[in-house]
């Protein structure tokens, strides 16, 4: 029997992850496009499959994993944790040891990406367990001064085990995405050369962004799932109301303790893979500034979302591109142009020595502030911004932009 | 349908009768700091009671509530659950028990659906684990499948199913307070405790509630506790009524001794003097 082509027939089919024929067709294109971006095969963004491009894009991957995780314990459990980049570092420094070379004064193993990566999150999901009875006991604005003195003691473990670490200065070298079985000398599936798989020519940033794209999927499928199932009903009321969730039979603490493991779970993935696609670290790479990027890839995003939280991570990440090329731009219609465009980027831009500007392309010399200064600008104003006038976040100003065109011609 | 209710009905096994009360407070003491709430308040409510528990303002009721549910801890007395002493257990041990209540001012999760709202109630009802749950594997996917079978009988019974999506803090009051009914329901409890239901109600939306309240009681048989103001309601559907004032017991009785006790005539009214 033919039924209305927009009916529900089935619990199954009303709480599966892509409920309507529109959303499912728009995730698969959606991928369809993501796949195919390193092949530079897409009208208009061709420009993507650039090198420099690709890496922006798996970093993008990368740091959304970790910001995933930030997801479910602030987004969904409601925690304020400025103390994720500890989890990133306890992540990554595990694949250090277990995957890395042995190399001047620091130990290594040697494992292969099937132990290293799944032993990152695990160990960093105990450390997180082994805090979280602390941090379970304070709330708020609390929680958030605990959570910081974790970052700051976290960097002088980091400096102070440089049999781990290679200490503040030299840092140390961490495994390659290579997938072996065991120790054999030729891996197996090798991310970090040019070669061709399947009679296409690729980049080694071309196979990195396509595995990081593999893990990404299923970090967002794991949280969409912790979001919908039990526990993650248990998170959000633990975040609504705590005392009423209490009598509704969740027992709070030990909630928040699986949302603090699980998310450093998140992180400590996230730290493997930056180390491994970084390739050395040092110790204060895992600093506040790392915590707090984070934090608004959260809030820029839109808290307590998926879609927000991937939204934020693109938008972090990329905007200091963005600002680098824009940049760019502005000074060399500085210096070429003439006429009003030029005079009013001449306004923003500073060429030399002599030239008041606010960024500065020459840095050192000339007065105004570097590019990576000015980024830190940037999302100061930014998160400012977002939290009085959309604390929705990016994923509200796309609510707003839908629910415009599913009423429109109509105002509401 | 009816068939279908039966996973909303509290599964006794084989321990029903094997105790005196099922629920039974003895000398029960609460204060905070000099301030005392409770003074000695004694009362049981026994199976398939419907005990309602009426006084004016801050004469100790919600606080009766709060110590069943482990939210307060009594300095001095004794909270028996089927004999057993629960005083100083957990909030959520508690629950599990069979211990559910709604709120005097909406408790509800207000960045959740209604839907999300009584699948939480279904929490101590329900096992998924974490993992199973990350994965949507198997055991996880049958188990949420036939929860949400659960909380759409809830919402039919409750008739809210045109509000089952929205986000509860935009939904009226009249209808937060059948939300929060069936987020207790879920629980599929033995007891319910109703901490005023009918506050701030029309004459209507009264009549709506006290149908519920007896259809729960009829179809489900659950035990309740009843706090509330609204005298028409409590002396046409309580079984017994228990009157505190000040934080003591003053009466406890059917309706109709109630109505008739001097000492809840002087709470209420006040005395006569001779000026």
């Amino acid at each position: 029997m033919r039924t209305r082509p927009r009916l529900f027939v089935s619990y199954a089919s009303e709480m599966s992850l892509l409920p309507t024929w529109t959303q499912k067709i728009a995730a698969l294109v959606f991928l369809g496009v993501l796949v195919a971006i390193p092949f530079g095969i897409i009208p208009g963004l061709g420009f993507l499959a650039d090198n420099d491009w690709l890496k922006i894009l798996s970093r993008v991957a990368i740091y959304a994993i970790g910001a995933l995780g930030l997801h479910i314990l602030s987004g969904l459990a409601g925690q304020v944790s400025l103390g994720h980049a500890f989890f990133v570092g306890i992540g990554a420094y595990t694949a250090a040891v277990l995957g890395g070379e042995v190399g001047k004064g620091v130990w290594g193993l040697g494992l292969p990406i099937w132990v290293w990566l799944p032993a990152a999150g695990i160990v960093a999901a105990v450390i997180g367990a082994l805090i979280a009875p602390t941090a379970v006991r304070v709330r708020g604005i609390y929680l958030a001064i605990v959570t910081l003195g974790l970052v700051f003691i976290g960097e002088w473990i980091f400096r102070s085990v440089a049999f781990i670490t290679g200490g503040s200065q030299a840092g140390r070298k961490l495994p390659r995405f290579e997938f072996r079985i065991w120790k054999e000398e030729m891996p197996l599936v090798d991310f970090t050369t040019d070669g061709t798989w399947f009679g296409v020519e690729m980049t080694s940033e071309a196979k990195t962004y396509l595995l990081m794209l593999a893990f990404i999927i299923v970090a967002v499928i794991i949280a969409k799932n912790i979001q919908r199932t039990r526990v993650g009903r248990a998170f959000m009321a633990i975040r609504d109301r705590d005392i009423a969730a209490e009598v509704m039979g969740v027992a709070e603490a030990r909630n928040k303790l699986v949302a603090f493991a699980l998310s450093s779970a998140f992180a400590g993935v996230t730290g493997a893979l930056l180390g491994a696609f970084i390739g050395r670290l040092v110790p204060e790479t895992f600093s506040l500034l790392m915590s707090i990027q984070f934090v608004a890839i959260l809030l820029i995003g839109g808290l307590g979302t998926v879609t927000g939280t991937l939204l934020g991570s693109a938008f972090v990440i990329i905007l200091p591109r963005l600002v680098q090329d824009f940049t760019g731009l502005l000074a060399s219609t500085v210096e070429t142009g003439t006429g009003f465009f030029a005079s009013v980027a001449g306004i923003f831009v500073s060429t030399g020595i002599d030239d008041p500007g606010i960024i500065s392309t020459l840095p050192g010399t000339s007065p105004g502030l570097n590019v990576a200064q000015f980024n830190v600008l940037l999302y100061g104003l930014l998160l400012i911004g977002f939290l009085i006038f959309e604390p929705l976040g990016l994923y509200g100003i796309w609510i707003r932009i839908r629910n415009y065109w599913k009423s429109w011609p109509f105002t509401y | 349908m009816t068939s279908r209710r039966t996973a909303l009905r509290f599964d006794h096994g084989a321990e029903r009768g094997d105790y005196e009360h099922l629920v039974e407070f003895e000398d029960v003491s609460l204060s905070f700091k000099g301030l005392k709430a409770l003074d000695d308040v004694s009362f049981h409510v026994d199976d398939g009671e419907l005990f309602a528990i009426i006084g004016p303002n801050g004469a100790g009721k919600t606080s009766i509530f709060n110590c069943l549910n482990g939210v307060y801890k009594p300095q001095e007395g004794s909270i028996r659950w089927k004999g057993e002493e629960i005083l100083g257990r957990r909030p959520d041990r508690i629950a599990e028990l069979g211990v559910a209540r709604t709120f005097q001012n909406i408790e509800l999760f207000a960045h959740m659906t209604v839907l999300e709202n009584i699948e939480l109630g279904r929490h101590v009802r329900t096992k998924t684990s974490w993992w199973d749950g990350a994965l949507w594997i198997g055991p996880a996917k049958k188990e949420e499948l036939a929860n949400r079978a659960v909380v759409e009988d809830i919402i039919d019974l409750l008739e809210i199913a045109r509000w089952r999506k929205y986000h509860v803090a935009m939904l009226p009051y009249g209808i937060q307070k059948r939300v929060e009914l069936g987020r207790a329901l879920a629980m599929a409890p033995e007891l319910l405790l109703l901490d005023e239901p009918v506050a701030g109600m029309n004459l209507e939306e009264t009549e709506d509630m006290a149908r519920f309240i007896l259809d729960i009681r009829e179809e489900l048989g659950i035990t309740m506790i009843l706090v509330e103001h609204d005298m028409g309601l409590v002396m046409d559907i309580a079984d017994r009524v228990m009157v505190v004032d000040f934080g003591e017991r003053i009466a406890v009785g059917t309706p109709a001794d109630i109505q008739s006790d001097p000492n809840v005539i002087k709470a209420y009214l006040g005395e006569e003097m001779d000026l």
